[in-house]
């Protein structure tokens, strides 16, 4: 990608599907969260993958690096990320 | 004496090396600045005696949770001579940042990459030497579940505890606001010293998860485990129980009536009758509790139930809980009390207090002797596993319904984030360490409160001297009496009513002072409840068992934990309440129905 050409858009991590993945933009949650993601390695720029979400509109779990995390889709409506 | 502390995130392995450097050893301390308790053990480092703390596992310095407002009031007032600080050498590179928080603290420390073993088999590599060099602290590998790499790192310890103890930072809370750089410094330490390949492997966590995980099956998968462990634990414990209670009965025929039989008949009584009696009925458990801790150890060392939080939590939502609170629920069915404990992981108080509450209607180890005595007494061979399954429904039904009927008085919008490990399993020596565990703790609530318990019981259903013993004369029977307009209507003896009152202190009485008011133990004492009990009354009991309040050590960490008395009586109160209430719609639909 050049510099000049725009970035593409950005969505939330909740709306990505099972196998989807992206770059971690930004994250939107209140001090106490933000610091408990960042420690689980959320950080921008890190690719993050979607790797299953629970039945019933229960949590996701999503990969970044060598940690699999679960959240709940309100939390990941908070993170913004951008599809390549 | 020189102190090391053990610090790390959450699920490192620091209890793993803990228990490696202390043999198993360790002792509950208090420490000034905390509430809570942390474990510690002594050990023989180089030549000096050293006392070893493990610390909560913490995210980072800043958390607003307990756990690492407790990690940073104990460093700031009892700065250890050597911290080792554990990371998890398969996630290096976000474990880093806790390091360089740390670091600026200036403690003496060690670092330990954990989970070599593991990283190796996903591919990473580190270069612990480089790390060290562009960090300036002792960095190395190792495993302390398979103790490849444990000397050497426990030599680096000892030269490191020579050096002096530093002074902790004035402003602990001004040193850590540096953050910024943190990220750029991470980048510039992993750069030259780890790689990770690109993708992980698709290993054994990521087929496992296909299955165990799957959107359909997953949750029917759960049951059905949780299912085959509890007939495991009643098909394989029962007979062992039965077996240990055939031992002590021909002991006590054998060698201990004998050798009391000099003495005069009412402390005969008392020692025989009461202490002897009641102490075997209780420790005859013993098997069934090793047992079921050592599949307890397996499931929640394998790392499943962390899975279960993923695969509940969107109807623990809807009871005001979470994935969590669930996974407590569960670690509640091993003790209530470290289950209780670990709510601590919860920042929000809501969350915690409505978890707390619910807890305690796990059906613990001790209710599970009770249910697995009275259950093979009064069921056929065939029906008393499923008796005995259909009281850990009951147990989930009362923690739902509580739930669901108070969560409005704890709204919470806590939000839910959790790690899920790789599956794990444990090794026999972790098993065995383990299981002896559990036998040292219930031979210290036995000495505790066990043996006080029966004595207590026989003094009552034997006194004043001139009753008949376990007659209606006797305290017990006078207040069995006095109970029995309460109890009658759910079916439930004077006899029944006393091991219910000393099932308060602790569960693992209840049969004990049963064997005592019966003045009867194992096989003979299931005859009697037989003989006396109907299905129906027995069931009763056991729910009221199940519901009614939970022991003294676990109403002592509600009250801890809550810092809250009128919380405390309010579960202690709604207990009884509910335990009530269902026994009385059970035991008068039954009957009503015809049984
Ligand atoms: N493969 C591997 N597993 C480990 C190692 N150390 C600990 N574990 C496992 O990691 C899990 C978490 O360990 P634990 O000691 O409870 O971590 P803590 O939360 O930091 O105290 C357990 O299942 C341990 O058996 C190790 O060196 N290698």
């Amino acid at each position: 990608m050049s510099a000049a050409e725009p970035l593409p858009p950005t969505v939330t991590l909740a709306s990505l599907h099972p196998g989807d993945a992206a770059t971690l933009a930004a994250i939107h949650t209140d001090d106490a969260l933000y610091q408990r993601l960042l420690a689980l390695g959320f950080r921008s720029g890190k690719l993050v993958q979607v790797i299953r979400r629970a039945s019933f509109g229960g949590p996701l779990q999503v990969r970044i690096g060598t940690t699999d995390i679960l959240l709940r889709r309100a939390e990941a409506e908070k993170i913004t990320v951008q599809q390549p | 004496m020189k102190r090391i502390a053990l610090l790390g995130m959450p699920n490192t392995g620091k209890s793993t090396l803990f228990n490696r450097m202390t043999g198993g050893a360790a002792r509950v301390g208090n420490w000034p600045g905390i509430t809570v308790e942390l474990l510690t053990g002594k050990i023989l480092l180089g030549a000096n005696m050293v006392e070893i703390i493990d610390l909560p596992g913490i995210y980072d310095l800043h958390g607003f949770s307990e756990d690492e407002q407790v990690v940073r009031h104990f460093l700031h007032d009892n700065v250890p001579d050597l911290a080792l600080i554990v990371l998890n050498a398969t996630q290096i590179e976000r474990q880093l940042s806790l390091l360089l928080q740390l670091k600026q603290l200036n403690l003496n420390m060690v670092v330990l990459l954990n989970m070599a073993d593991e990283a190796k088999k996903f591919g990473i590599t580190i270069d612990s030497a480089k790390m060290s060099e562009s960090l300036g602290i002792p960095i190395f590998q190792m495993s302390a579940k398979y103790g490849t790499g444990y000397p050497e790192a426990l030599h680096a310890a000892t030269r490191a505890l020579r050096y002096p103890t530093p002074r902790m930072a004035e402003q602990l809370r001004a040193q850590l606001e540096q953050d910024d750089h943190i990220e750029s410094e991470m980048a510039r330490v992993l750069q030259h010293s780890v790689q990770v390949p690109a993708r992980m492997p698709d290993n054994l966590t990521t087929r496992l998860d296909q299955l165990m995980l799957h959107p359909w099956l997953g949750l029917p998968i759960f049951f059905g485990i949780m299912y085959l462990l509890f007939q495991g634990i009643f098909l394989f414990g029962q007979p062992l129980q039965a077996g240990v209670n055939t031992a002590f009965g021909w002991l006590r025929e054998a060698a201990v009536a004998p050798l009391f039989s000099g003495l005069p008949p009412t402390l005969q009584g008392l020692l025989l009758d009461g202490v002897y009696n009641g102490v075997a009925t209780v420790a005859a458990f013993v098997p069934i509790i090793v047992l079921f801790f050592l599949f307890m150890a397996i499931v929640e060392d394998t790392g499943y139930l962390s899975r279960a939080a993923f695969l509940m939590d969107a109807l623990m939502a809807k009871m005001g809980l979470d994935g969590r609170s669930f996974v407590m629920l569960l670690m509640g069915f091993g003790c209530n009390v470290p289950a209780l404990m670990g709510t601590r992981v919860m920042r929000s108080r809501s969350l915690r207090m409505l978890s707390m509450l619910v807890i305690p209607f796990s059906l613990c180890s001790a209710r599970l002797q009770v249910f697995v005595f009275v259950s093979a007494a009064l069921f056929s061979p065939q029906a008393a596993p499923l008796a005995l399954f259909s009281l850990y429904l009951f147990s989930f039904a009362a923690a739902i319904v509580t739930a669901l009927l108070f969560k409005g008085q704890f709204p919470n919008n806590e939000p839910f984030v959790l790690e899920l490990p790789p599956y794990r399993f444990p090794t026999g020596r972790q098993m065995v360490m383990r299981g002896w565990h559990e036998v040292t703790h219930f031979l210290r609530r036995a000495t505790q409160f066990i043996v006080a318990g029966v004595v207590l019981v026989w003094l009552l259903t034997h006194l004043p001297a001139s009753a008949t013993p376990a007659g209606s004369d006797t305290f017990a029977g006078i207040i069995g009496g006095w109970l029995h307009p309460l109890f009658a209507p759910i079916g439930i003896t004077p006899e029944l009513t006393i091991a219910l009152i000393f099932g308060f202190v602790a569960k693992e009485i209840v049969i004990g002072s049963l064997a005592v008011i019966y003045g009867l133990s194992g096989e003979a004492l299931s005859g009697a409840l037989a003989q006396q009990l109907d299905w129906v009354q027995a069931y009763s009991f056991m729910l009221f068992t199940l519901i009614y309040t939970p022991c003294l050590s676990a109403i002592a960490t509600l009250r801890s934990e809550s810092r809250n008395m009128g919380f405390t009586l309010f579960a202690i109160g709604w207990s009884l309440v509910l335990a009530w209430a269902v026994s009385f719609t059970f035991y008068q639909g039954a009957r009503w129905l015809g049984y």
